[in-house]
């Protein structure tokens, strides 16, 4: 509707334009109105970048090892792919590491949602001393390189005996101050003083307020939280290869890296690894990618 | 959800028509007054974490710059501003910090102008399928660094490689994309560029879409052309954007370590270091060779050289960004 309103519009401008302007206004006028192929060719090359690697991931896997070196190489799947699936679950616990990465994943996305709204809230809409001192301090230290701590992150766990322990991924990561930042907008934005006023005046407890207030009218914001969260513990790398060390423990990323070095370079192996860590994801979006994609251009505006 | 809304709306309304403007914070302060502690206790789990892996760590960096603190035990030995002199006079640190420069320039500046126009394109109000070509535009952000440095080590590869059989097909000599300098910070700049071109994109159309549309027809009705309303309302109008993208871009940029070291060289980078990163410099001598108080001084310099740049890509943004509205 909103779109043949503008067009009409448009319309008039044309006229507008065709009557006080060169003949090659109105050509370009008229093109921009019914959208050049141009634009779809773009977008559709677009797509063709977004989509292949994903494409040729398979592709290469699916041709096993011996086909790699062919030239021209083989544009097309092959037939090998479950052999290649039980190369990779011969050199690696990958079940188990798929697991470990879903779990882990999980608690810290529920975490993460859990407590960035309820410290959201807080910053949002209660006042409390050192308030606003706290809050320049978390959106400074986001600007700040994430590496900056890594060595005396790695020394304290060490102290704490907690490489090799799902701890070390676990706990620095249940909450962080890009959620708290994120659902302290969300919440400043949407909900209005007055009705959290009306709440107290009704006599609802402050957990009352959170429960039947808060976490309706945020749920969709804190899912794509949760999301991210999510799909960053899913393909974190480094940290993890730093304090995981033995191979049930590892997450998916750390044991596709152990393909790499275990073996002179086979990329059909690797590539097979690849795509099997990152299907789980494929199939995820699926389900859950337009919610990322507004929740992104949410973001954007709001920051 | 909507029962308990609409109640509560008429309410606000008969509340704002009715106090008094002036009135309405000292009302506020009273009941929020009784909630410090809730709002303390809702905030400290979120602290204590912050503090502890996040604060704590950061200062800490700062205090083990000081020492010869080896990984592999022995007491941390004082040595004053040692760290920081062999740093200064540390070849390859600089070479790190030149080829962290080049990879950056060559994912911040392509990626923002493709971001950009592809923004372009899908703002344009009459597109078909609109939800399909953003929701695929975020498919490579959602892959691992890990698998597409994988994917992207198999294109660039030298003899099999799919690009590098383009080349020879169009009858030039293959690229050695990993033992050239400059090819090689193409290749890793290809990686970062593929992962975060459509997410940048997303964001640039979220800001294009919060563009009054007004302000378009009374550039047309003033006989401006598309690049000249493009150039006169767009970009001046993505100002906020446009430098929060290049903070971002910096940040991120300047830290750049998984993508060269998936890319085959290990830790050195390349076996002539030709593109070691500052990251990956800070893990090398941090991790790889266990000391811990260099690999600080590097995180240190690493962080001092982002916040300067960041400052100067806020100035610099301002300027381009008002210059275009006069």
């Amino acid at each position: 509707m909103s779109g043949k309103h503008s067009s009409s519009r448009r319309d008039e401008k044309n006229a507008e334009i065709v009557s006080t302007d060169n003949a090659v206004t109105s050509v370009k006028r008229r093109r921009r109105r019914k959208i050049s192929p141009f634009t779809y060719v773009a977008l559709g090359v677009m797509t063709f970048i977004s989509a292949f690697p994903f494409y040729w991931m398979f592709v290469v896997a699916s041709n096993g090892s011996d086909e790699i070196s062919k030239i021209p190489p083989s544009l097309k799947p092959g037939t090998h792919f479950p052999q290649m699936m039980s190369a990779v679950y011969e050199a690696v616990p990958f079940n188990r590491s798929l697991l470990n990465t879903f779990m882990v994943a999980i608690i810290i996305a529920v975490s993460q949602v859990f407590f960035s709204s309820l410290a959201g809230f807080a910053f949002a809409k209660m006042e409390f001393p050192g308030k606003k001192w706290m809050l320049i301090f978390v959106v400074g230290t986001m600007m700040l390189p994430s590496q900056l701590g890594v060595i005396p992150m790695y020394m304290m766990m060490s102290k704490l005996n907690w490489i090799d322990n799902f701890k070390a991924l676990i706990i620095p990561a249940l909450v962080s101050a890009f959620g708290v930042f994120w659902m302290r907008q969300v919440i400043d934005a949407q909900i209005p003083n007055e009705l959290l006023e009306a709440a107290r005046i009704d006599g609802a407890s402050v957990f009352r307020i959170y429960r039947s207030i808060i976490v309706p009218v945020v749920r969709s914001s804190a899912f794509v939280l949760g999301l991210f969260s999510f799909l960053a513990t899913w393909n974190d790398f480094l940290w993890p290869l730093l304090v995981m060390n033995s191979p049930e423990k590892f997450t998916v990323q750390v044991a596709i890296n152990q393909l790499q070095s275990s073996y002179v370079i086979d990329y059909a192996l690797n590539m097979g690894g690849a795509f099997m860590a990152t299907a789980p994801l494929l199939v995820l979006f699926i389900f859950v990618g337009k919610r990322l994609v507004a929740g992104v251009m949410d973001g954007a505006v709001k920051g | 959800m909507s029962a308990q809304a609409v109640p509560s709306k008429s309410r606000i309304k008969f509340k704002s028509s009715n106090a008094p403007i002036d009135k309405k914070p000292r009302k506020k302060i009273a009941p929020m007054r009784r909630q410090d502690r809730w709002g303390m206790l809702f905030v400290s789990p979120f602290f204590i974490v912050f503090l502890a892996f996040g604060l704590i760590p950061i200062l800490f960096t700062t205090y083990v710059a000081f020492f010869n603190w080896d990984a592999l035990g022995g007491a941390p030995e004082y040595i004053g501003f040692a760290n920081f002199k062999e740093l200064w006079s540390d070849t390859y640190f600089w070479q790190a910090l030149r080829n962290t420069f080049s990879i950056w320039f060559i994912s911040t500046v392509p990626q923002m102008t493709l971001a950009l126009g592809i923004a372009t394109l899908l703002a344009n109000p009459n597109l078909r399928a609109k939800v399909f070509w953003r929701t695929v535009l975020l498919v490579p952000n959602i892959t691992s660094v890990l698998a597409v440095a994988i994917v992207f080590q198999q294109l660039f590869g030298y003899d099999f490689g799919m690009i590098n059989l383009a080349i020879t097909w169009l009858g030039y000599h293959h690229i050695d994309w990993v033992g050239n300098q400059l090819a090689s910070h193409i290749a890793i700049a290809t990686m970062i560029n593929w992962r975060w071109f459509g997410y940048n994109s997303l964001i640039f159309l979220a800001s294009m879409q919060a563009i009054p549309r007004e302000l378009y027809e009374s550039a047309s009705l003033d006989g401006a052309n598309r690049w000249q309303q493009f150039r006169y309302v767009t970009i001046p109008q993505l100002r906020n954007t446009i430098i929060f993208m290049m903070i971002m871009g910096t940040i991120g940029g300047l830290q750049v370590f998984a993508e060269p070291m998936l890319y085959g060289g290990g830790m050195t980078g390349g076996d002539s270091r030709q593109f070691s990163t500052l990251t990956l410099y800070l893990f090398e001598q941090a991790f790889f060779n266990q000391r811990y108080g260099y690999g600080a001084v590097i995180g240190i310099a690493m962080t001092v050289i982002i916040i300067a740049i960041s400052v100067l890509n806020y100035l610099i943004g301002r300027r381009i960004a008002t210059d275009g509205t006069k």
